[in-house]
């Protein structure tokens, strides 16, 4: 398989045939190590912005990954047929068809989910992680690293906005999926649903909290 | 009197990037110096007020249901609005590059002010999100141009406002897990509450 230039090596766990030692960093470091949006910091609007539930958290981290997984796949393939000055227009143009098809399969088959979310899965075309994920790896490797980069790119996109948005939920409505889960008896005995976690602030809080948990235990800093 | 209204919403009450969280990459990228904020600010501004009318008049007579009736009454059913998202990238990369060079022809100064931020304005969520507002709230072409414009102003004045405090806090002793992106996201959901507090307001 493909070597890509710069992988920081991350401690290999599970043994399988097809993830050579390479493949699998390049799977698993986006999950923590390198998380696109914690680390590389890519993706963070429509992370801060559908991430007021649960459920549309969830919905957007699957639009992500697939558009992230196919687009990557597709550029990879025509990685020696792109001309290196029009890259940048047929990189939108194969995004943009991806996210159109999630678009109306979203519109078809989960029309309250896609109101919920309204512009932002249009927003996944300029969506920092796919355009840089294209740049930095699917232009450079082989289709196959390129998909599992994809794949744990988007998992820890996924995983990051589903955290997010776990809390919002749980903290700002008292509820995960739309059900209650904080007992009515804590209601009665004086404890209140902040507010503000639904709101933008609270998002761009969170958010601050979460990366400065996640850089604590990866150990890494950024110089000021 | 509406469109000050409009304005004074999408600068203070619905700034773009405060209640929206659009521009959000290129935000925390270029807010460490308070003079390259300026200069991109003010690109972002230019694309803002030129795509979002333009792209009004493209979803107007070319793509929305019904829309190309003036071309022949046959075509008067045709729907092809789920070309949208592809349409407004391609008018926003096309405008991006089309600004870029005429202001290279008529104005070498402002080329060298705004010169290398245009190209990463392409990218940039704010751009296209605007578009996509303009068109879920179905404003008019005057409205548009004044959408376009003061949500570009307040995603300028947002940058500028940040660049400043990091100007400052350059200075401070914050934790080292914390700094850059961690202690930005903070001060970012301050500058929110912020913010907040011009909601109601309306003239």
């Amino acid at each position: 398989m493909a070597d890509p230039k710069v992988l920081p090596q991350a401690p290999a766990i599970e043994r399988e045939p097809l993830f050579s030692p390479q493949n699998r960093t390049v799977l698993k470091d986006p999950l923590s190590d390198n998380n696109p949006i914690t680390i590389q910091v890519l993706g963070i609007c429509s992370a801060l912005a559908v991430t007021t539930q649960v459920k549309p958290s969830l919905v957007m981290g699957i639009a992500v990954i697939f558009v992230l997984v196919f687009s990557n796949l597709i550029i990879s393939l025509m990685r020696n047929l792109i001309p290196n000055n029009v890259r940048i227009i047929v990189q939108m143009t194969v995004v943009a068809s991806l996210v159109v098809v999630v678009d109306q399969v979203l519109k078809a088959y989960a029309y309250d989910v896609s109101r919920q979310l309204s512009v932002f899965v249009a927003l996944i075309i300029t969506n920092c992680i796919i355009m840089g994920r294209l740049e930095a790896f699917a232009m450079t490797n082989k289709p196959w690293p390129s998909v599992l980069d994809a794949l744990g790119n988007g998992l820890g996109y996924a995983l990051v906005i589903l955290a997010v948005g776990f809390c919002r939920e749980l903290f700002g409505s008292g509820k995960i999926f739309g059900l209650q889960v904080i007992p009515q008896a804590l209601y009665n005995a004086g404890y209140v649903d902040n507010g503000l976690m639904v709101l933008a602030p609270g998002a761009f809080i969170l958010m601050g909290l979460l990366i400065w948990a996640q850089r604590r235990m990866s150990g890494y800093a950024e110089e000021a | 009197m509406e469109l000050v209204n409009l304005a004074l919403k999408a600068i203070f009450v619905e700034n773009i990037l405060l209640a929206f969280f659009l521009g959000m990459c290129s935000f925390l990228a270029v807010s460490k110096q308070v003079k390259t904020a300026i200069g991109l600010g003010f690109a972002v501004i230019f694309v803002l007020g030129i795509t979002v009318p333009i792209n009004w008049l493209v979803h107007e007579f070319l793509l929305k249901s019904g829309s190309l009736a003036w071309v022949s009454p046959a075509m008067a059913e045709v729907d092809l609005s789920f070309l949208n998202f592809i349409a407004f990238i391609a008018v926003i990369a096309a405008m991006v590059q089309l600004v870029e060079m005429v202001i290279e022809k008529t104005s070498t100064g402002l080329y060298h002010a705004l010169g290398i931020y245009l190209p990463l304005i392409t990218v940039n969520c704010s751009i296209l999100g605007g578009s996509l507002f303009m068109v879920e709230r179905s404003y008019s072409f005057s409205e548009s141009l004044v959408f376009g414009l003061s949500s570009g102003v307040g995603w300028a004045l947002a940058i500028i406002a940040l660049a400043s405090i990091r100007e400052k806090i350059r200075y401070s002793n914050v934790p080292p897990a914390l700094r850059g992106l961690g202690i930005t996201m903070l001060l970012t959901g301050l500058m929110s509450i912020g913010f907040m507090s011009f909601s109601g307001i309306s003239l």
